[in-house]
């Protein structure tokens, strides 16, 4: 048999690879080694963090590629970067300096308001956001292999990423319920691709590895999640918005691992210093909050 | 005698070992901190990033306690397992030094470089007599670059490269046995922790 380059299943294997782990968002190169350091699976490049693209304003785009590139070289970890839903062009760039996973981000401006882009022909995997099931099995029926929460990125409140990590686990328990000539209409009702409705309730999983993201900033959160089900976390502004980085990413890296002793994370808890300050996401107005993108 | 197959459940897709280890009625548990050692018969050292586990078992005092269990038991790790194994990485990271092989990391390249290839294990007929190649899975992989003293080669690319490798009950790989539905080497793997005899012929 040939040799079979960026199939499905490698594309699916490399999240596999990163359960259990944590996923930091870097700017530098020198954040990218205290990721590394700290015990990251792997990083997420871009040029802001979530938190100052909220502050900043404006339109929010794929960050610049020499900016990747140097922290692809920086640390040996995989490196992910971000691209706008729909802006099938940026993802194209990614592919082409070879960045190991694209996040088509509700994070960034949308350039598609109705599209996301078309992922089953790169050779670069894709990671997306979902708010519950049907969004995340539309996502993976255009050929996403990892899922994430949305939360509400750049608040530091895990809110969100608790609504959504339950919606979405919380509607694959209802699917189990679920007799096979009901599975239809759930489908249309939901939005999603038939085959991955039937395959996700035979599972009682997502197809492929859900991760959570959106507003982590302690790892008390990290480990909230990990109980509620998900296979890992994103820590974006949370790490290098607080007052001692390596620390806490430490910490957190930790606590996703030990997520079920209490002790051991009462241990790393202790003495991290201020976290991100944050901003609650019900203070924030509704054209403001970027969960919503995404269709 | 009833097995039970500790994995290493730092980091990494320990769960997908779990999974397979549960088909074909082997006993599993999950091995986080040194007591979880205790009455095993068998380790496995999963998938996932390297550095990570290597960093986590440092912090929680796991390196000395799972060199002593490489001393008498079976250990097999697949790809960050099988770095995590090595004497050698070729870089600095906390490694368990207790395999004579040295390892090359992302050794094809990055992640858009990973596949899938069928290879031939004639050991795998050990286990399943007349049985066909082995497709096997890699991802950001490494290489064996080069094996020493009384290891073993398992398995290699067409072009002579090594991918598998055996020492003792100590065994490494570059694929992910876990991320398929072929469990032959989840069962040659427990034949070496139950202490068979494992080579042909």
């Amino acid at each position: 048999m040939e040799t079979q380059v960026a199939t499905f299943a490698v594309k699916k294997g490399l999240a596999q690879m990163l359960k259990g782990g944590v996923i930091m968002d870097v700017v530098t190169p020198e954040h990218a080694k205290i990721a590394e350091d700290a015990g990251a699976v792997a990083v997420m490049a871009l040029e802001r963090v979530p938190a100052d693209i909220r502050a900043d304003g404006g339109v929010a785009r794929m960050s610049d590629p020499e900016l990747i590139l140097k922290i692809m070289d920086t640390v040996s970890i995989p490196v992910m970067a971000k691209c706008r839903i729909g802006h099938f062009v940026e993802a194209q760039i990614l592919e082409a300096i070879g960045v190991d996973y694209i996040d088509e981000s509700e994070v960034l401006t949308p350039a598609d308001e109705q599209h996301h882009i078309y992922k089953h022909p790169f050779k670069s995997p894709f990671v997306c956001g979902a708010r519950n099931l049907g969004e995340a099995l539309r996502r993976i029926g255009e050929g996403a292999a990892m899922i994430r929460t949305k939360g509400e990125a750049g608040t530091g409140d895990v809110v969100e990423a608790v609504r959504h990590a339950r919606t979405v686990l919380g509607e694959i328990r209802h699917l189990q319920a679920f007799q096979e000539e009901e599975l239809m209409s759930y489908a249309k009702e939901i939005g999603a691709p038939y085959e991955l409705v039937v395959e996700t309730r035979q599972l009682g999983r997502l197809p492929v590895v859900n991760f959570a993201a959106g507003g982590l900033a302690t790892p008390a959160d990290a480990a909230l999640m990990m109980q509620l089900g998900v296979d890992g976390v994103f820590v974006g502004s949370g790490i290098f918005k607080s007052d001692d980085p390596a620390h806490r990413a430490v910490a957190i890296v930790k606590a996703t691992t030990h997520y079920n002793d209490a002790y051991i994370l009462a241990e790393v808890s202790r003495n991290l210093g201020v976290a991100m300050v944050g901003r609650q996401v019900s203070s924030i107005p509704q054209p403001e909050l970027i969960a919503g993108r995404g269709w | 005698m009833y097995m039970k197959i500790g994995v290493l459940a730092l980091q990494g897709d320990f769960a997908e070992h779990m999974a397979m280890l549960r088909r074909i009625g082997v006993q599993s548990a999950e091995v986080r901190l040194p007591d979880h050692l205790q009455d095993l018969d068998g380790l496995i050292i999963p998938g996932g990033e390297s550095t990570t586990i290597g960093k986590l078992a440092v912090a929680y005092d796991l390196i000395e306690p799972l060199r002593q269990f490489a001393a008498q038991k079976a250990i097999w790790g697949t790809c960050a397992g099988a770095i995590f194994l090595s004497k050698d990485a070729r870089r600095p990271q906390p490694l368990l030094e207790v395999m004579d092989i040295t390892v090359e990391r992302n050794a094809f390249g990055r992640q858009v470089d990973s596949f899938e290839v069928d290879l031939e294990i004639p050991e795998l007929q050990v286990v399943q007599p007349g049985s066909g190649p082995y497709h096997a899975v890699f991802i950001r992989a490494p290489l064996i670059e080069s094996v020493q003293k009384d290891t073993r080669v398992l398995a290699a690319l067409p072009d002579g490269r090594i991918v598998a490798a055996q020492q003792g009950r100590l065994l490494a790989t570059s694929f992910h046995p876990e991320l398929t539905q072929d469990d032959r080497f989840h069962r040659y793997f427990v034949r070496l922790a139950e202490g068979k005899v494992t080579t042909l012929g």
